[in-house]
């Protein structure tokens, strides 16, 4: 069991769901797999999709929703086989 | 009125402090925790904090406006463009609060600034509009049901929207399906607000504008703005008058957009918006901003209207300054968004810290901006970091005046698109003005790398 964290590509505000009143993209427990979307990344009003970049269980959350991000910040930690 | 507060950021409350300052008013800038040491801050006689650097719990919040308005002993609000400037609610507020509301009367807002509304009062009026769903488009279904009616292509566009925000295109019932969600989240995040309504997109159009000015009783316009040159449905370049127009095309066109401004009683800085068919000659009335505009700068320029200033005369209950007979057009004016973006990596946002700028000068020189030697452009707002106007006695000397004025500007420390602007002046589709809205986008795919 191997632990990777996705890391965040641009500064600016970080969301895990599409729209406010939207269920998240992918919660704690969740499987995911490389390209799945698991947040959204607000930037000078551009809002870019963040995804998996390694297949495994998302074991937490490391910034919550709206919370501000920079470069390189770990957003969450995923569990690898 | 001896305090006006300005709702808003950037360069445009730079430029409303500047009005008012003329005006012999105090100004009051609002900022968020992310925007202590904007050059707006720095030359307010007044400052109030409102709160944290999202959007939505700052320069969107009308309860915390409100009371910084009245903590500040403000008299009136200007709301600037974007954030709350066409929001019937926050204008209501300001009114309810006992301020002036520095634009049009809520109820105007609500009838123009909606543009589902603004389309049936259009029509009302004898305006032209562009086919497209009565009203607003609650589901996917309910957009499927009306896009079969308009033709496809269609566009989803927000209703509390402006700016080139919130807007899809759809090409079939699958992909419109597709695009309602992202829409409404869309409108949702950026206006509050997740009502779309659906409209024909007419290939080859060019994007014409005209700005009007009311006192609630008169209005008259300052002739139109040719914003054709657009990506992503945001306006790069301006310029007026429209090089396109025929005289009898321009009066024609103008006269609609005062016809249409005088039927909701109009009163502030609004403007009309159509799509223009060069081949057939036919302009569609699309939707009104019923705010000042970010390219108000080139009309100013060529007709000389102080079109700020006049909002806030206007407000304070004055007839116009200008007849319709003293608005004339004199030469021509081009405007350059400069955005806070690498065009050679898609546009990619360039927050961060400006080390050195050098502004240009000279005659018919003008740069809007909010930046100084030393500033950080934060993350959280738009990329527009200023506008690079220019005025000459006709567009091929504005136009060199415009490749001259951009050799001049510097800005390190950031992306900017001022490089780009440049590859524009030398480029022969432009020189001519033969182009439509399409054309920049296709441009752009030609010499960018993908």
């Amino acid at each position: 069991m191997a632990r990777h964290e996705v890391l965040c590509p641009l500064p600016g505000t970080f969301y895990r769901k599409p729209a406010p009143d939207a269920q998240p993209y992918v919660k704690e427990g969740d499987t995911v797999k490389p390209g799945d979307t698991v947040g959204l990344v607000e930037v000078m009003k551009q809002f870019s999709e963040v995804p998996a970049d390694a297949a495994g269980k998302i074991v937490r959350f490391l910034v919550e929703n709206e919370g501000t991000v920079e470069p390189g910040q770990p957003l969450l930690v995923i569990e690898t086989a | 009125m001896k305090r006006l507060l300005v709702a808003n950021r950037g360069e445009i409350a730079v430029r409303i402090i500047r009005a008012a300052h003329e005006l012999g008013l105090e100004a009051v800038a609002v900022h968020s925790d992310a925007d202590r040491d904007s050059l707006a801050v720095q030359m307010a006689d007044v400052v109030m904090p409102i709160g944290p650097p999202l959007a939505a719990k700052s320069y969107l919040n009308i309860d915390v406006l409100i009371k910084a308005a009245l903590d500040s002993g403000a008299e009136a609000v200007h709301p600037g463009y974007g954030f709350l400037s066409e929001n019937a609610n926050f204008a209501q507020a300001v009114e309810q609060a006992g301020l002036t509301f520095v634009g049009p009367t809520p109820e105007a807002i609500r009838i123009m600034g909606n543009k589902s509304l603004a389309r049936e009062t259009a029509a009302r009026a004898g305006v032209p509009t562009v086919p497209g769903s009565k009203g607003v488009v609650a589901t996917s279904e309910a957009a499927v049901a009306a896009a079969a009616q308009i033709g496809y292509p269609v566009m989803i566009k927000a209703s509390a929207g402006g700016g080139g925000r919130g807007i899809r295109l759809a090409s079939d019932p699958e992909e419109l399906r597709k695009q309602m969600s992202v829409a409404q989240a869309e409108a949702t995040s950026a206006f509050g607000d997740s009502s779309v309504y659906l409209e024909r997109f007419i290939q080859r159009a060019r994007h014409v504008e005209v700005q009007v000015l009311g006192d609630g009783r008169d209005v008259v316009h300052c002739y139109e703005r040719e914003c054709s040159l657009q990506r992503r449905r945001q306006k790069i370049l301006e310029e007026a008058p429209c090089p396109a127009l025929s005289p009898d095309t321009r009066r024609r066109l103008c006269e609609s957009a005062v016809r249409l401004a005088k039927s909701v009683g109009y009163r502030g800085a609004g403007t009309l918006e159509y799509l223009y068919d060069e081949v057939s000659g036919e302009f569609f009335f699309i939707e009104m901003n019923t705010r000042i505009q970010v390219e108000h700068p080139v009309t100013e320029m060529v007709t000389g209207v102080d079109l700020v200033r006049e909002m806030i005369c206007v407000a304070q209950g004055k007839p116009l300054g200008h007849s319709q007979d003293q608005i004339a057009i004199r030469g021509a004016a081009i405007e350059c968004r400069i955005n806070a973006e690498d065009p050679d990596r898609n546009f990619m946002p360039s927050p961060g810290r400006v080390s050195e700028i050098r502004l240009p000068g000279g005659p018919g020189v003008r740069m809007d901006t909010m930046l100084y030697a030393g500033y950080t452009v934060p993350p959280y707002y738009d990329s527009l970091l200023g506008k690079l106007i220019v005025h000459a006695e006709d567009r091929p000397a504005a136009i060199a005046r415009m490749r001259r004025a951009l050799n001049e500007l510097q800005v390190d420390g950031v992306k900017t698109t001022r490089a780009l602007h440049l590859r524009l002046m030398d480029e022969p589709r432009f020189k001519a003005a033969q182009f439509d809205t399409t054309f920049l986008e296709g441009w752009l795919s030609a010499i960018l790398p993908s």
